[in-house]
């Protein structure tokens, strides 16, 4: 999976778009120190916050893209550290669940992916 | 000589919160730089965003010194702000004073020094109620 792909799943629109990284899993969570310590590099993070704290995260936390999921557009300073950034941020009308779902179901189909042991 | 170490300064100002996080970034970008490997990067960086945004929320902004040895980095973060009245307490997954406003930006888990405990090797708090805190962390480089 990689944003491109992602992005036509779940018929997002495309704020803005650095490399068009590899998607390995995701991750699903609003707290910021939550993300912070469990959103695996190379993972989707689908949130529903839009602030310009989430972009320091992202980075920090090697997230290859946010998510912002039911509608929710990143605020202006969010959408101007990405750019800055070169991080990528996408807007879905989908919820988190239904977002996650559909990469979830996507990546099973491609057989690359399972859950990991809790 | 094994000493010898790369020291990294940073003011953590309160004011601007678009900017909340770049010394932790900074610091990542050094130690990208260095050839660190990414489990040990992102240690550090977890570490050190969770203990810069701490200062930024709860002491109105502090300094962070950060000192990279060849197998291990050394962050020192210090504040003026209220200091922790109660260290254990502060220290427990879910706590948090953080208020409204804040918590509406994502903060306010109570996660972030769990968080620094988790993935730092060494960690100690100095904390003095009206003085303010210091917080010392090793992360062993692997
Ligand atoms: N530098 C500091 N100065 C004063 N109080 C602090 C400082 N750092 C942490 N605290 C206190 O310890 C509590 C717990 O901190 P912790 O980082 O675990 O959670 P939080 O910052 O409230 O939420 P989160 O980190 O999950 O966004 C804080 O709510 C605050 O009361
Ligand atoms: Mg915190």
């Amino acid at each position: 999976m990689d944003i491109n792909k992602l992005t036509e799943l779940l018929s997002a629109e495309v704020k803005n778009l650095g490399e068009n990284k590899k998607v390995e899993t995701g991750y699903c969570g609003d707290f910021l120190s939550f993300a912070m310590s469990r959103a695996p590099s190379q993972s989707a993070w689908f949130t529903v916050m839009s602030n310009v704290n989430v972009a320091a995260v992202s980075l920090l936390a090697d997230v290859s893209v946010i998510v912002l999921c039911e509608n929710v557009i990143p605020d202006d300073a969010l959408l101007n550290r990405c750019v800055s950034e070169g991080l990528s941020v996408i807007c879905t009308k989908y919820s988190a669940y239904e977002a996650a779902g559909m990469l979830f179901v996507a990546m099973k189909n491609e057989e690359k992916y399972c859950l990991p042991e809790r | 000589m094994s000493d010898e170490c790369i020291r990294l300064e940073f003011k953590v100002d309160s004011e601007n919160f678009a900017s909340a996080g770049s010394a932790s970034e900074a610091v990542k970008t050094q130690l990208k730089l260095l050839g660190i490997n990414s489990h040990d990067v992102r240690r550090v960086a977890i570490a050190m965003y969770e203990g810069e945004i701490n200062m930024v929320i709860h002491a109105k902004g502090g300094t962070a010194v950060v000192e990279i040895y060849q197998n291990r980095v050394d962050i020192t973060l210090a504040d003026r702000g209220p200091g922790i009245a109660d260290i254990d307490l502060a220290m427990k997954e879910g706590y948090s004073t953080a208020p409204d406003n804040i918590r509406e930006l994502g903060f306010g888990a109570g996660m972030g020094l769990p968080n620094m405990k988790k993935n730092t090797d060494e960690m100690r708090i100095v904390s003095n109620p009206g003085v303010g805190t210091t917080i010392y962390m090793k992360v062993n480089l692997t």
